[in-house]
């Protein structure tokens, strides 16, 4: 039997072919940008019926923004259950899974009843295998033949980021500041590290409940998930909230005055102390040596 | 106007998720509640779209008997009533919430007239399944648009931003909408005590729906393995500046 | 970290207290003190870490005022304490009253300046408060609010700057060795520690700490609910975290202080949320910190309107929002005391538990005064762990009790004023008699005593005019005139007591005499069946206790003591034991009647054959008699100044003893008489101590008026003061005073109960030159000399017959007189009675 994927040709496209190609052969692949501009009803009613003609076995994307919404519509106009953000999939009758739940901070196992598996695949979670490639799915009828009420959500128009500093996911590195730096001005220090490093700054979700700093610079769960070769994390404790913002991080610094605040316990390297002290002498110790 | 927000409870982890004995649950034996962190920026909006515009807000929730107290929580910050969906307890996938949701939704609307917006959270912060909002918006046959971090109203439509890897993705779609959105759409207010004490009095209608069978079943949790790196301790205070320079010169950031 | 393989003092947990405790050990001269605990440091999790940190000076408790005094004399000396001033606030006349009480207290603590305002001079300052639904405060400027962390810091950095201090955070204590009754080590998870002594200083989770050394420390972890509000519009910009005073809502058991920008409410006034210390999280389970618990909004309901009643400008203010709340975690015990000393289960093991920021510097202080040597300054035996009796110790008392106490944190709480759970514990074998006779029980250790009988209000009738009645409702609280009518009585016939509540251990063996030589200031090497009242003294020579000690056999002594101090008593007694001797607790197996009154001998005679003449059984002696089948050991002596028997028999037996006794009574007129009589008024007018009130550690024998004419050729504790004390000139003298006039300025009669200030006659407090204030240690009715009789220590100078001085009640002074200085009695100072 053959397997749907939507994709977009990513890495954590690739990642659910991978995982995918377990569920059947050969694997169909329908493209993200098939209607332009993005329109995900559009490309739900193309995925149910091209899974319809396949007959296909399973619909798998990645676990990415764009993935889980289009497959939730999928999901809900084809009436079937969709798993999100899997790990790990065995098919069978129910198919056995593994998916993230707290943004990755536990793993779920469960059974998935479904005629026909609706499963996303949590990105940078499963090693990229080497197989056939899938073959592209011709959409254009499809496309032709879309109704209207499919195109009623589609993107229209596009704002571009507001030009402020280094960007969180792209940074290299990362000075992040919880509740220790105490208020809005305590970021004074954090800042200035950050431009010393040319680094972003960061926070905890506290720090933004708190109006310290906007959204835009929180790191974790309900904030941006970042990749950096160095975070440095000060005065912030370590919910599991925040923690499932680094698993992407190379190196962890923790630099805390309580030294068994989880994000000391989950960290590569640590610097015990009142982060006031500690920051400026970092900072102070750069300019000396530049 | 009317405006609904739908939320969750769910438990207010600290640095470690410890389960039950079973390893079906999370141990809240030591634990808060509140609602998921998007769902509150749902609720602000809500409320103050209400305040803007005048109207009715109403909160929804599925879950046990103390999830009232996310409705009241909701209901402090401004939302004038709630409607329980209560469970005893257990798991709800996301398939059989959201038609729980519509039953109560439809009944709702039924006396009370059609909500213009119902926001949902873009994913709950523990079950994490992406999917109530849209199932719902899909069953009611209106316009849904996700993972939003603003949300305009243009007289009959709604401007929304989506927030995608470079900018925002705009979406102008006609009320009624189901939307779902993301924390940072707004800095929800604390409670104030008058507010609290008002919520007290608020209605909740109750009305328990039938579990039926997940089909997204949950089996066991586990904590992922390779939690607690070993951390190497840099030294104490000032005194650790320069073996932190040293760190940052050998990844080769400095 | 590695930890010190032995150590003199292995001090466990670093709150405020342990954190004071093993500085002040190290400061008196102790080393190789190691302090542990399972939490980081500076903030261990425990309930230091999320305390409001504020200190109100004035309890009515002299021993809890004295500590926190202590305490914020440290925390000033550390620069942590930053004054704020607090006003307590009346919303009803009743809290008005009680306020004036605190002033009272505050007068003979001497707290000072303190004052009772207007409800527009509380307004002055505290601006944000809503006078209008206030009557009155008592306001406090020395009132303050502390960094208790930083104080920590401070203190264990001193003892390590003295080389004396091992500091050992993330150190669990896994369990502790006892060998012989005396503790051994201390078992970690880094490791054993070999220990001389271990202190208990970890709060909620004492009682687990010390079970693994097969000790109890009776308290229980209970939720107290504070919620942060901000940002409140009026303290933008605030210089400091508090520049108002903190108030107090007495009356909806609330507090409200400024934090910074923001404001603190907390609250006593839900329901009691008791935990078992084995339900608390570990730092890693817990979400905040092992002590602060998930808000329960539903019990703060009501307090969110009382908040809003009182500070509607911030409470109010829709832009202010709870940004914070939790249910913090504290500890309570039945009697609302800290459980402080060496444990009566294991030699060696201290606690210091049950405290809070407020008194925790000088409660450290204290118990290392008291470890090292062997004595506090400050007086505990309200805190005494040793006071506790076993029914006391129990989960089920522990809770019951905490959960009623919970509640009166700020309540008004009447001097007599009775517990409501877990009565019935203990009942005399003639209980059931006394119910028939209407009797109303008061506790004491437990036991149910009768304090008066309804049954006896026909005497009311009888004595008319002779009885004192009272108006006032809180005099009249917990009291009757009957008990003066029961007194009448016993003065004109015969009274017949419930004594069940008595102590009783007996000191048996080669050792005995040396024993109780040991403990007694008085000469015990009497010939058997001699009966000896004698102090106990302290090793500074002030009153430990005082107690009778029979002498029935060479070998073989018994000690009775009141119930309240029978379990501290008999751990003295214990601990002073001398090889040969062994200490077999009686209590049980015991009980006690008095018989006194000019009937007495009338009445025992007629149920024995035994002489109990004058002659044939002379004043303090005691022996064995026959009551019809019964072998009675009788006691001629007597603490209400009458002539009489003490009477002990098998417990079993009680019932019988009493009905014949009763019998026997009948023709004489013999009224039943509750302890009203026995602890108050027949003691009052003979000028008898009683231990707790006159009688403390803080004052000596010379002071009390009980010197005797020479001292005992053998040592005993407190010997070396004693001597000293006898050569000193007295720095007070305790007297009795009656009260000249008691009426109000409303024209009603006002009674004192106790602990009012005695002020000089131009309204001065009257201190003596070790700093101590008069104030009334017992007070009560005298109704056979027609006065209402005060004790107080007095200044040599005011000590003096004929003095007329003020006391100051419920906000007014009434005149008194001194009438005797010394120990004279008021009523029959020849003793002819007793002797007669």
């Amino acid at each position: 039997m053959s397997v749907l994927i939507l994709t977009d040709g990513s890495d954590a496209s690739r990642q659910a072919l991978t995982l995918a190609r377990r569920f059947g052969d050969p694997v169909h692949a329908v493209h993200m940008d098939a209607v332009a501009p993005f329109a995900p009803d559009s490309l739900a009613a193309i995925l149910q019926q091209v899974a319809d003609e396949l007959n296909a076995a399973a619909v798998f994307a990645a676990g990415t923004d764009r993935g889980n919404e289009v497959m939730a519509r999928l999901a809900a106009r084809a009436g079937l259950p969709l798993a999100a953000n899997c790990v790990a999939v065995t098919p069978g009758a129910p198919a056995a899974l593994t998916r993230l739940r707290w943004g990755g901070s536990l793993l779920e196992e469960a059974r998935l009843h479904s005629p026909r598996p609706l499963i996303t695949v949590a990105p940078h979670t499963v090693s990229i295998e080497e197989g056939p490639e899938p073959i592209d799915v011709d959409v254009a009828r499809f496309v032709e033949e879309l109704d209207e009420r499919d195109l009623l959500v589609r993107a229209s128009d596009h704002v571009a980021p507001q030009d402020g500093g280094v960007s969180l996911t792209t940074a290299k590195v990362i000075v992040s500041g919880g509740r220790g730096v105490g208020s809005k001005e305590g970021f004074a220090i954090i800042e200035e590290l950050a431009g010393l490093l040319g680094a972003a700054v960061g926070c905890s979700r506290a720090v933004t409940s708190a109006g310290w700093r906007p959204h835009s610079d929180q790191v974790g769960q309900t904030g941006t998930k970042v990749a950096p070769e160095v975070y440095i994390a000060c005065g912030i404790s370590g919910a599991t909230q925040h923690m499932a913002g680094l698993k992407g991080a190379k190196r962890i610094l923790a630099i805390n005055s309580d030294p068994q605040a989880p994000l000391m316990l989950n960290a590569d390297y640590t610097v015990t102390g009142d982060l006031k002290e500690v920051v400026p002498a970092i900072t102070a110790e750069i300019r000396k040596r530049t | 106007m009317r405006i609904s927000a739908c939320i969750k409870r769910v438990p207010i982890t600290g640095g470690r998720i410890l389960l039950t004995e079973d390893a079906r649950a999370i141990n809240t034996q030591h634990l808060g509640f509140t609602m998921s962190p998007h769902e509150e920026c749902g609720v602000e909006e809500a409320v103050r779209l209400i305040e803007a515009n005048k109207g009715d807000s109403v909160v929804l929730t599925l879950g046990p008997r103390e999830a009232v107290e996310q409705l009241r929580d909701a209901m402090a910050l401004g939302v004038d009533r709630g409607i329980h969906l209560q469970t005893d307890g257990r798991e709800w996938d996301g398939e059989a919430t959201a038609t729980a949701l519509v039953d109560a939704i439809r009944a709702d609307e039924a006396d009370h007239g059609r909500f213009d917006i119902i926001f949902f959270g873009n994913e709950s912060a523990d079950s994490g399944g992406f999917q109530v909002g849209i199932r719902v918006a899909y069953a009611l046959g209106r316009a849904c648009v996700t993972g939003l971090k603003k949300v305009t109203l243009q007289g009959a439509s709604v401007r929304c931003e989506q927030e995608v890897e470079a900018g925002r993705d705009v979406y102008v779609v006609p009320l009624p909408a189901v939307l779902t959105v993301k924390e940072g759409l707004n800095l929800p207010r604390y409670p104030s005590v008058p507010g609290r004490m008002r919520a007290r009095s608020k209605p909740v209608s109750v009305v328990t729906p039938i579990r039926p069978d997940p089909r997204l079943e949950l089996v066991s949790l586990a904590v992922p393995a390779g939690q607690g790196r070993r951390a190497e301790s840099l030294g104490s205070g000032a005194a650790a500046a320069p073996a932190v320079v040293e760190l940052l010169r050998k990844a080769g950031v400095l | 970290m590695s930890i010190p393989a032995h150590a003199r003092c292995v001090v466990i947990g670093c709150g405020i207290v342990g954190n004071s405790l093993a500085y002040h050990l190290t400061r008196l001269g102790w080393r190789d003190i190691v302090l542990l605990d399972k939490g980081p440091l500076p903030n261990p999790g425990g309930s230091t870490g999320h305390a409001s940190n504020f200190i109100y000076l004035v309890d009515h408790s002299k021993e809890m005022t004295a500590l926190t005094v202590e305490s914020v004399r440290q925390y000033r000396e550390m620069g942590v304490f930053v004054q704020s001033g607090g006003v307590e606030v009346a919303r009803t006349t009743e809290r008005l009253q009680e306020l004036t009480r605190r002033m009272a207290s505050a007068n003979s603590w001497g707290i000072e300046p303190v004052a009772m305002l207007a409800p527009e001079q509380v307004k002055e300052l505290v601006p944000y408060i809503n006078e209008s639904v206030i009557l009155g405060g008592f306001y406090t400027p020395g009132v303050g609010v502390v960094d208790s962390l930083r104080a920590g810091t401070l203190m264990r950095e001193k003892g390590q700057a003295a080389g004396a201090l091992h500091v050992a955070p993330k150190i669990e204590v896994v369990g502790i060795d006892v060998e012989h009754g005396r503790v051994k080590r201390v078992r970690t998870t880094d490791g054993d520690i070999e220990a001389e002594t271990v202190a208990i200083t970890c709060g909620v989770w004492s009682p687990r700490v010390a079970r693994m050394a097969g000790a109890r420390i009776p308290l229980t972890p209970a939720v107290h609910q504070m919620i942060d509000i901000g940002p409140v519009p009026r303290f933008r910009g605030a210089k400091s975290d508090i520049e108002h005073p903190i108030v107090r809502d007495m009356d909806t058991n609330m507090y409200e202080r400024q934090a910074g920008g923001d404001l603190e409410i907390g609250s006593y006034a839900h329901r009691p949320i008791l935990y078992d210390p084995d339900d608390l999280p570990s730092v890693e389970q817990a979400a905040l910190s092992p002590t602060e618990f998930p808000f329960t909004q539903v019990d703060f309901e009501e307090q969110m309107q009382h908040a809003l009643e009182l500070m509607p400008e911030i409470v109010g203010d829709e832009s202010v929002g709870v940004k914070y709340a939790i249910n913090g975690i504290l500890s309570l015990t039945p009697d609302g005391m800290p459980v402080l000393g060496e444990s009566p289960d294991v030699k060696g093991l201290w606690s210091a538990a049950a405290v809070w920021v407020k008194e925790g510097p000088g409660t450290g202080r204290a118990v290392a005064e008291w470890m090292v040597h062997g004595e506090s300054e400050i007086d505990l035996h309200s805190s005494d762990i040793a006071r506790f009796h076993e029914h006391q110790k129990t989960r089920a008392h522990v809770r019951a009790r905490a959960a009623e106490g919970f509640n009166k944190t700020y309540g008004i709480v009447h001097p007599s004023e009775q517990w409501a759970t877990n009565r019935n514990i203990r009942l005399a074998p003639f209980h059931v008699r006394e119910r028939e006779l209407g009797a109303v029980f008061f506790e004491a250790a437990g036991w149910e005593r009768p304090q008066w009988y309804e049954s006896n209000a026909p005497l009311l009738e009888e004595y008319g005019d002779r009885v004192n009645r009272r108006t006032a409702e809180w005099e009249s609280r917990w009291w009757s005139p009957i008990i003066n009518a029961e007194h009448l009585a016993m003065r004109e016939r015969a009274g017949l007591f419930d004594l069940s509540a008595f102590t009783i251990f007996d000191l048996i063996g080669p050792g005995a005499l040396a024993s109780a030589q040991c403990a007694a200031l008085r000469q015990v090497d009497v010939p058997v069946g001699r009966v000896v009242y004698t102090p106990v003294l302290s090793p500074n020579g002030g009153f430990k206790s005082d107690l009778t000690i029979m002498r029935l056999g060479d070998e073989h002594f018994r000690v009775v003591t009141g119930g309240a101090a029978g379990m501290s008593d008999r751990k003295w007694f214990r601990d002073q034991l001398v090889a040969g001797a062994e200490l077999a607790d009686m209590t049980s197996s015991m009980t006690t009647i008095g018989l006194w009154g000019p009937r007495a001998r009338d009445i025992l005679a007629s149920t024995t054959s035994d002489d109990v003449s004058n002659e044939g059984f002379k004043f303090g002696t005691c022996r064995t008699i026959e009551i019809g089948t019964q072998r009675v050991l009788a006691s001629r002596i007597s603490y209400v100044g009458d002539l009489g028997w003490e009477l002990y028999v098998p417990i079993e037996q009680g019932l019988r003893l009493w009905d014949a006794l009763w019998e026997a009574g009948r023709p004489h007129g013999l009224a039943a008489c509750g302890i009203g009589v026995y602890g108050s008024t027949g003691r009052l007018e003979k000028s008898y101590r009683a231990h707790g009130n006159e009688l403390e550690t803080e004052y000596n024998v010379v002071e009390a008026g009980m010197t005797a004419p020479r001292v005992k050729e053998e040592d005993f504790i407190g010997k070396a003061a004693h001597l000293r004390h006898r050569e000193e000139e007295p720095a007070a003298i305790l007297c009795s005073l009656t009260v000249d006039d008691h009426r109000s300025k409303g024209g009603e009669k006002r009674y004192m109960l106790g602990r009012e200030p005695i002020l000089t006659r131009d309204g001065k407090r009257i201190v003596d030159r070790l700093g101590r204030g008069s104030y009334v240690t017992s007070a009560g009715a005298g109704p056979s000399v027609g006065k209402h009789i005060l004790m107080a220590y007095l200044t040599p100078a005011e000590a003096v017959v004929g003095n007329r001085l003020l006391v100051e009640y419920m906000g007014e002074r009434y005149p008194v007189t001194v009438a005797v200085a010394g120990a004279m009695p008021l009523f029959d100072p020849e003793n002819t009675r007793i002797r007669g």
